[in-house]
């Protein structure tokens, strides 16, 4: 049995992480839980546990300079009943799709970013949003944005003695029409594991042409990946032109980053044909 | 409320938490990362929360936490402190009675095994405060985390709506029968063809029915199976002498070589291949090689790597190809060749038929000459999915052995156990307790052998839950199948010809192999009409899992090639898919490839006449809908039909059902079928109490315990209704004709008359012309019954064995006696981009021969419907990686389509009331339809199951 750990106070929680746990491993971080157990069924867990759902200051939303910043315990839920503009709405439909409400209702968002599962609901959103990861440490404080957090299938940049305290999710450019939308493509209606995923924001400007275009691909590759080159193209391009013919300006070049695989959810081919159809869905969306 | 001091429980520990469950607080220590679900169940005492998967994907668990749903397999025990939790157990009045949600789940059948139950009612309850008006989506989604695997949630969302009209005081959106001037059953004589409640529903509803892994003694030993990590492997066990002196929670350790008896065991009475613990060499992946037996925290905290296994990884036998292979291992010395067993059935010349067939396919001068067409099939491993894993515990008494276990099949059960322990079956008592849900996977052995070879050398109660990997990994699945089909109808539509072989993946061991290799045969042709028949089957060994019963015994995968040969054969002829299949539908009086005459109760006529207007109508739909798509979502309908008979193929089939009187005048109906949540004992009741002529709530029921009844043979082959139905029925009237004989009437009503206070028990017997004879009871000698906890004055006895002969060498023969007919109707939608499919609507029409109960044959197709949409669309099981409920999909509330269902009955004359079966058939012609629908959508035959959307995308794409 390993040591646990449960600090109401920020300071003690970063205490114990420089401290490093007691085995001698690392502490393993705990929030919501619902990735801890499905990878332990059948085990009795005997890591060093540090649960930082007591620490306080930590869960909810609240916009600040520059953006907004989600606390590290704020649930899916929370998040999917929070009042928050339409830059949110990916992300929200996320919030509706990861597990289901049992699952929604503890687990966090920061946690999904965490597990680093490359079909994590939460992380095409929070790249297309540009958002960054706040960890925490006795050495101080940095943030990173997800897209260099999140490095591999089940790795993250976080060293074992910080601790991710918030995701920082910026302003969209001022005077723009901002709208989001989140495809998530599985074989079932609920509790489904995507097979590929599309996040899309569109910002509008007054003329009706794209000002900035994110779309973020998931479940197609080891991490998510942002749509680069896409997005640059969409750039000046009228709003309407490309929502009523999106294939005319999505090629399947430029979703030739990906590295889909095989698995028993699909195919890689089917991956990648899907995920094109995806992104062009997601645009015509964002953009009608 | 204070805790009950159990020692050692999986998550006690010394961490204090506080909390408040159903009103009450409570204060216990935990091991802070014990999970919740652990520690109200076995800490509280609260088993009405279930545990299904321990990974957050099946829901079972779902309890109120702090307002809002939560599995409690993924809360820290530590996290719970100074919350407030509600469970099942919190749902109920003061007074026990059910809350207005828990009785409508028990009005509206919304729980069948009732295994899911608790999780459901909690998410439902928690919906219901948080959205009191919640739509029919809002309540999709608040149950969607919530797995089911019985009804098809079609019954658990009418509940829920019902409810919430209820509270809102709205007229109710779902008629119900349960809402008509008198209760179901009430008066007697009026309980067949009610819509009576579940007659053990109300514990299924309040959370206090036991399942398996809800009995745990105090003084309870943990048996926990070390299990091979290879599919193919020679191993050795080491000294474990100094393992076990360094392991002193560890109280015994169990080899192959401790077996007392006979260490193979298997379904049919020769061939028994399967060892309860492997001997040095294993054949599938998750097969036992050792147990250890001991306290639950050791057990649950035991790392494996620590015992002495030298393991010898050989290449294993993945397929039935590698199996047929010249030169493949062979699995098992009595089979050379890996061939368990081949069945067959031939009528007529299919070599010239078929060769005068093909030379006149064809058109002439536009109009069609005849037409033949082939089918390739291949489908895969089916997983059961029960939301409860394999569970129970064993207890020592003096020389038995006494099991209280989660079963579809006790008498069964008791015999194997006997063998393995090398003792009498009459030293076995199998006490089968709630089941959460079987289908065909609990009627082999699960966690038997172990927990009884457990108990028999310790003398302690063992117990063993299965973990949901290890219930995957072990279970035996649906038959994988490679059919090759073709089939001929001459130009005016008639069928000539059929050929089919299937080869069927059997896995490591026989299990029921022989019965899907036998059953096949029958049925592959479809239920028409036609000229010459060749079908032949083989089960094949492999090193797979072992593939068993899972319902319909492979004949769901027959009837794959058969709809779609007919989908070609009428498309050919430009015939309507539903006409040529009622131009050429069995009826009574045709005579069945199998050269069997049907006498009776052929309904697939008046199931296809009844499905007609819908399918026009959707039809019609489809192609309007498809005219203005653009590319978009494509609109498809498609029909499959079946027939299926009902109990052993050719075999005995004897049920034997007792019904007595006691001396206070308590009627008790002794009934060995076990009810799996298919509804058995409400069935059996109804008919029962029919047949005496008393009201339904005067019979008490004494279910499955093989020491209090007879053997009325296991929850299979969907003939609990026309068997024990009718074991049931000669018992009750057995039981009345006796009453009258002692009242001297020849024909009259019976009346019971409890004894009260002041008066002894007695039956009063009324005549025609209304004279009243009084029985007293307490004069007459106590008779033999089963039950010896039951002391009986009267009692009555019915056994009913199927008429049916052996089967020849081209399986000709009565394989039953009577057939349920079905078709269904599937609409779909497909969006050809992305390959992926929504049924949207299911009309189904079956012949049950009479609805004993309608309810629940509704449940019952709603549930058939579920399962045969996971085939079609979603299940794959995948040995070493599909052993979860997330990877393994099963359908959720939000994929189900609408459903329709037409009950038709054309009574059977040798069935009870005219009664046949339901449960396999409603699973049997769904994913026929759903293909023929997807083909009819986008025009591609899709014949890899499960049609996933990568299939179904590269077969638009390839054309």
């Amino acid at each position: 049995m390993g040591a646990y750990l449960r600090p109401t106070l920020l300071h003690e929680a970063l205490g114990a992480l420089a401290g490093g746990a007691p085995s001698g491993a690392t502490w393993v971080v705990l929030a919501g839980a619902t990735d801890y157990y499905p990878a332990r069924v059948g085990h009795v867990p005997d890591e060093d546990v540090l649960d930082v759902t007591a620490l306080a200051g930590l869960r909810g939303i609240e916009m600040v300079e520059g953006g907004w910043r989600i606390g590290a315990l704020t649930t899916w839920t929370d998040l999917a009943e929070a009042q928050l503009p339409p830059l949110f709405d990916g992300l929200r439909a996320a919030a509706l799709a990861v597990g289901g409400l049992q699952i929604q209702a503890r687990a966090t968002v920061a946690g999904n970013v965490c597990n680093a599962s490359p079909a994590a609901d939460g992380v095409p959103n929070l790249l297309a949003m540009d958002a960054a990861v706040e960890l925490a440490s006795a050495r101080g404080l940095r943030r990173v944005p997800v897209g260099q957090f999140v490095v591999g299938n089940r790795r993250t940049v976080r060293a074992p003695d910080e601790l991710v305290t918030a995701i920082h999710v910026p302003a969209p450019l001022p005077g723009a029409t901002v709208r989001a939308t989140f495809e998530k493509l599985g074989s079932r209606a609920y509790l489904v594991i995507s097979i590929a995923m599309v996040a899309a924001i569109a910002e509008v400007d007054g003329d009706g042409r794209i000002a900035r275009a994110r779309v973020a691909v998931g479940a197609c590759s080891e991490v998510a990946q942002r749509l680069a080159r896409l997005e640059s193209a969409l750039v000046g391009q009228l709003a309407a032109e490309v929502a009523a013919a999106p294939a005319d300006f999505v090629r399947p070049d430029h979703l030739a980053d990906l590295r889909p695989i095989d698995d028993v959810r699909g195919t890689a081919e089917y991956r990648r044909g899907a995920a094109l159809e995806l992104v062009r869905r997601a645009l015509a969306e964002v953009l009608a | 409320m204070t805790a009950p001091v159990v020692q050692g429980t999986r998550a006690s520990g010394n961490h204090p938490v506080g909390f408040r469950v159903n009103g009450q607080a409570v204060n216990v220590e935990v091991a802070p990362l014990g999970r919740l679900s652990d520690v109200l169940r076995d800490d509280l005492g609260l088993t009405g929360t279930k545990v299904g998967c321990e990974a957050g994907d099946c829901g079972a668990c779902t309890i109120r936490l702090d307002g809002r749903q939560a599995v409690a397999c993924c809360v820290p025990a530590a996290q719970a402190d100074g919350s407030e939790i509600t469970t099942v157990e919190g749902l109920a009045g003061e007074d026990g009675s059910p809350s207005d949600l828990q009785a409508a789940f028990l009005e509206h059948g919304a729980a069948q095994c009732g295994i899911c139950t608790p999780g459901m009612l909690m998410a439902a309850d928690t919906l219901l405060r948080e959205n009191p008006a919640a739509d029919d989506r809002a309540i999709l989604d608040g149950i969607g985390g919530v797995l089911c695997r019985c009804t098809g949630y079609v019954k658990i969302v009418e509940a829920i709506a019902a409810t919430r009209d209820a509270r809102l005081a709205r007229p109710p959106d779902f008629a119900s029968g349960a809402s008509a001037s008198a209760a179901p059953g009430a008066i007697a004589g009026s309980a067949v063809g009610s819509r009576l409640p579940k007659v053990d529903g109300l514990p299924r509803v309040l959370g206090t029915a036991r399942f398996g892994a809800d009995h745990r003694p105090e003084d309870v030993l943990a048996v926990r199976a070390i299990r091979s990590p290879h599919a193919r492997a020679r191993f050795e066990i080491g000294d474990l002498e100094p393992f076990r002196a360094a392991h002193p929670g560890i109280v015994d350790i169990l080899t192959a070589g401790d077996i007392p008896g006979q260490n193979r065991y298997g379904i049919y009475p020769s061939g028994k291949d399967q060892p309860a613990l492997a001997d040095g060499v294993v054949r599938h992946r998750g097969e036992a090689v050792l147990a250890l037996v001991g306290d639950e925290r050791t057990i649950a905290a035991f790392d494996e790597r620590h015992l002495p296994i030298k393991w010898h990884p050989e290449e294993p036998v993945r397929t039935i190809d590698e199996a047929l292979a010249p030169g493949a291992p062979h699995l098992h010395e009595a089979s050379p060749g890996n061939i368990l067993v081949e069945g067959r059935l031939a009528t007529g010349d299919i070599d010239a038929v078929l060769a005068h067939a093909g030379a006149n396919a064809g058109t002439s001068a536009g109009a069609p000459t005849g037409a033949i067409a082939e089918i390739e099939v291949e489908t895969t491993h089916v997983e059961h999915a029960y939301i409860e894993p394999e569970a129970g515990v064993a207890r020592r008494v003096g020389d038995r052995i006494e099991l209280t276990v989660s079963t579809q099949a006790p008498y069964m059960d008791r015999d194997e156990v006997a063998l393995i322990l090398g003792i009498s079956p009459a030293g076995v008592r199998i006490i089968p307790t709630a089941c959460g849900g079987g289908f065909g996977g609990k009627l082999d052995l699960g966690v038997h052998p172990l927990i009884a070879l457990a108990a028999w050398r310790t003398g302690r109660p063992c117990r063993a839950v299965w973990t949901r990997p290890e219930s995957m990994a072990v279970s035996p699945k649906r038959h994988p199948a490679r059919i090759r089909a073709e089939a001929a109808a001459d130009a005016r539509g008639n069928l000539t010809a059929f050929r089919f072989h299937g080869d069927f993946d059997t896995g490591a061991y026989a299990s029921w192999g022989p019965t899907v290799a036998n059953r096949v045969p029958v049925h592959a042709m479809g239920p028409y009409r036609w000229g010459a028949v060749l079908a032949t089957t083989r089960a094949v060994y492999t090193d797979n899992p072992p593939a068993g019963a899972f319902r319909g015994f492979g004949v769901p995968q027959a009837a794959i090639a058969h709809e779609g040969l007919m989908d070609d054969l009428a498309a050919a002829l430009g015939r309507d898919p539903l006409e040529f299949r009622l131009a050429n539908a069995l009826r009574a009086g045709d005579r069945t490839p199998s050269g069997q005459r049907l006498a009776a109760s052929a309904g697939l006529p008046a199931c296809l006449e009844a499905l007609r207007p819908h399918w026009d109508r959707l039809r019609a739909e489809a192609r309007a809908q498809n005219r203005t798509s653009n590319g978009g979502a494509r609109r498809g309908v498609g029909i499959g039909a079946m027939w299926y008979g009902i109990g052993n193929t050719a075999l005995a089939n004897p049920s034997t059902i007792e019904m007595g009187v006691t001396r206070d005048a308590r009627v008790v109906l002794l009934c060995g079928a076990v009810d799996i949540g298919q509804g058995a004992s409400t069935v059996l009741v109804q008919i029962a109490s029919d047949a005496l002529g008393v009201p339904v709530a005067a019979v008490d029921l004494v279910s499955g315990d093989t020491d209090r009844t007879a053997d009325a043979g296991k929850s299979s082959a969907s003939r609990q209704t026309f068997v024990s139905g009718n074991a049931a029925r000669l018992a009750g009237e057995d039981l009345r004709r006796q009453i009258l004989l002692l009242a001297e009437v020849d024909d009259g009503s019976i009346t019971l008359e409890p004894a009260g206070a002041d008066q002894p028990g007695r039956i009063v017997v009324t005549d025609r012309e209304g004279r009243a004879v009084p029985i007293e009871l307490a004069e007459l000698p106590q008779v033999d019954v089963t039950d010896a906890e039951t002391p009986c004055v009267l009692a009555g006895r019915g056994t009913f064995d199927p008429d049916t002969t052996p089967l020849d060498g081209d399986g000709q023969g009565v394989p039953y006696q009577t057939y349920a007919f079905g078709a269904q109707v599937a609409d779909v939608e497909v969006d050809p981009a992305l390959g992926t499919v929504k049924v949207r609507r299911i009309v189904a029409a079956h012949d049950v021969g009479r609805a004993i109960n309608p309810t629940q044959v509704e449940g019952q197709i709603h549930g058939g419907i579920a399962q045969g949409l996971g085939m079609a669309l979603l299940e794959a099981y995948v040995p070493g990686r599909t052993e979860n409920l997330h990877d393994y999909l099963i359908p959720t509330a939000g994929d189900m389509p609408q459903i329709e269902c037409i009950l038709v009955e054309d009574p059977e004359p040798a069935g009870p009331y005219g009664a046949k079966g339901v449960g396999e058939p409603a699973l049997i012609p769904t994913a026929p339809a759903i293909l023929g629908a997807i083909r009819d959508a986008v025009g591609v035959r899709i014949t890899q199951l499960p049609a996933t959307p990568d299939r179904v995308r590269a077969a638009i794409r390839g054309g």
